[in-house]
């Protein structure tokens, strides 16, 4: 499948976003993270940038940006409308609850309590509907699997608590738990990849270009001649070609610089203070950063269509 | 609505294509283009007709593949591939604006270009690769199985078919309801063993295609022989006169 930047970009930025704004809610809600009105504000205020600029950029793909607000009517049947609905409906509870913490801080008690948790709750099922638009494609295996929701709530959660651990060691607030959190989280995001990728590697679609064309019970089926001298939208979309080298390199740079070296420079940040831990903090996000546009890259080169079958594919 | 009809469509329009006879002129693609540039869907754009890499919006493509049996016997099956109209279409249930619909009449899956946000999910959706995106109009496009031309009042009976059928020089494409067994196009789809293309994508196409007849494979060799003359260059004048004179 064509990686498409903006679609990226969406993905790994809102991700992060939801990520962040999950723990930061949570951390409020058990008194966790710094309660002053600067951390609040600079902390919630990356969040919302972070989801509101990849909600933006994921309708720069589309060819008419204007009526974008159509796709929240059909939250019935399609994951991509319910993705719009829940990304718009999340701003509301964690919204008013990060509005009650910076202005009215002494309000509120159990009910701004409720307005958190919910907005805990709906940044999980964002995340999860943004996930299922890919799991639901029956026609790319390596999408239409269990291991993609689960994976995406992961990394989700992940690349936040790296953005949490690293915003409180810069205020210099206790983060003892933040950067066991953002350790544990990123240890399981590389296992769980190390574990999709095995899978990917394994299998392949149930459909062949046998099942495409029917003609199976005559023998084996190869393209003899395309419908055409050029490439059409289809193969350009769907038939997103990457080379095996450049695969292997990108999953090696996906573990180490996604996962491995945020996790160690973490773990070394728990033992320097100061300039040099926040320095450390810093850089985990940025390898994270790097290591996880990376993955969302390969999620899209390395996944196959069954429309490739009809153009030579031999196997989808 | 997104959602796929609840009731049991009237007709479920379709078309059957046999594969048996299919030459791969690509007439039925030509005149598809042609007749659809001006219909539902106008325009079938193209980028860079008259250039180096000319593309563009086509709702009909003919494919050839072959074949190789474990004898290593080919055959060469052409296959002409177009929206295949699903009763459980996916391409019409991931639209997030509706603009992907099935008619609850005739089963027919259109896209309204007025609501079309362009974001390419129904062809990410559609495992056949029958949605072709409109960089020009910023809108997916599709085969409307000619919807403007089968219910046109203004056409002789006998052209209210799809342009893909009419224009098939070698009747290799028929059309009707599936919903009715005793229209033509379910009794040879009944006759003759018509199959779904990828079943197992659980989308249940609509359209059919019939397999090639059995070929008498291994059979080629013993014809060559026949050709060849039973007198060679070593027998008399008279006995090869004779020879071509019976051969004749």
């Amino acid at each position: 499948m064509h990686p498409a930047k903006s679609v990226i970009f969406f993905t790994t930025a809102s991700g992060a976003g939801y990520g962040l704004l999950f723990f930061l809610l949570l951390g409020s809600l058990f008194g966790i993270i710094p309660g002053d009105f600067w951390f609040l504000f600079l902390s919630f205020g990356l969040a919302y940038f972070l989801i509101t600029a990849g909600l933006l950029s994921s309708t720069f793909h589309l060819g008419h940006p204007e009526r974008a607000w159509r796709a929240l009517t059909q939250w019935r049947s399609s994951w991509l409308s319910r993705e719009g609905v829940m990304a718009i409906l999340t701003y509301i509870p964690s919204g008013l609850y990060a509005i009650f913490k910076l202005f009215l801080p002494e309000t509120g008690g159990a009910a701004v309590a409720v307005l958190g948790v919910l907005g805990a709750i709906a940044c999980i099922i964002t995340v999860y509907c943004t996930a299922m638009i890919y799991a639901s494609l029956k026609p790319v295996h390596a999408w239409a699997n269990h291991y993609v929701p689960p994976g995406y709530l992961l990394l989700s959660a992940a690349t936040g608590a790296v953005l949490v651990n690293c915003l409180m060691v810069l205020w210099r607030a206790e983060v003892f738990l933040p950067s066991w959190l953002a350790v544990l989280l990123l240890g399981a995001s590389l296992f769980w990849k190390i574990r999709y990728w095995k899978f990917l590697d394994g299998t392949k679609s149930v459909s062949s270009p046998e099942s495409a064309t029917g003609l199976g019970e005559f023998g084996r089926v190869r393209l003899l001649e395309a419908p055409h001298t050029e490439a059409n939208y289809l193969m350009k979309e769907m038939g997103f070609k990457i080379a095996r080298k450049h695969a292997a390199k990108l999953r090696w740079i996906t573990l180490l610089a996604g996962f491995a070296l945020p996790l160690l420079l973490i773990v070394l940040s728990m033992n320097v203070t100061g300039g040099f831990a926040a320095f450390l903090v810093i850089l985990s996000v940025a390898s994270a950063a790097i290591g996880i546009l990376a993955e969302r890259w390969l999620f899209f080169a390395e996944a196959r269509h069954t429309v490739g079958l009809y153009y030579g594919a031999e196997h989808a | 609505m997104t959602s796929l009809p609840t009731t049991k469509p009237e007709k479920k329009l379709g078309l059957v294509i046999d594969l048996d006879i299919c030459v791969g002129c690509h007439a039925c693609a030509v005149n598809c283009k042609e007749w659809n540039t001006g219909g539902h869907s106008a325009p079938l754009t193209d980028i860079d007709p008259y250039g180096a890499d000319p593309n563009g919006v086509w709702f009909n493509r003919i494919h050839s593949f072959e074949v190789t049996n474990d004898e290593g016997e080919g055959r060469t099956v052409n296959f002409p591939k177009s929206c295949l109209h699903c009763e459980d279409a996916p391409c019409v249930t991931v639209c997030p604006t509706g603009a992907s619909y099935k008619r609850e009449e005739d089963g027919i899956v259109l896209v309204n270009a007025d609501h079309c946000i362009g974001c390419k999910l129904c062809s990410w959706a559609c495992p056949y690769g029958a949605r072709e995106y409109d960089e020009t109009a910023g809108v997916m496009k599709k085969c409307t199985l000619c919807v403007d031309k089968i219910y046109n009042p203004n056409l002789p009976e006998e052209s209210r078919v799809p342009a893909c059928v009419s224009t098939c020089p070698a009747g290799a494409r028929s059309f009707g309801d599936f919903a009715d067994p005793e229209s033509d196009v379910s009794k040879l789809v009944a006759s003759r063993g018509g199959f779904d293309l990828m079943p197992e994508q659980e989308c249940k196409p609509t359209n059919k295609y019939l397999p090639p007849r059995p070929k008498k494979l291994g059979q080629a060799a013993d014809d060559i022989q026949a050709l060849t003359p039973i007198a060679d260059n070593s027998a008399g004048v008279i006995a090869r006169w004779i020879d071509k004179f019976l051969s004749a």
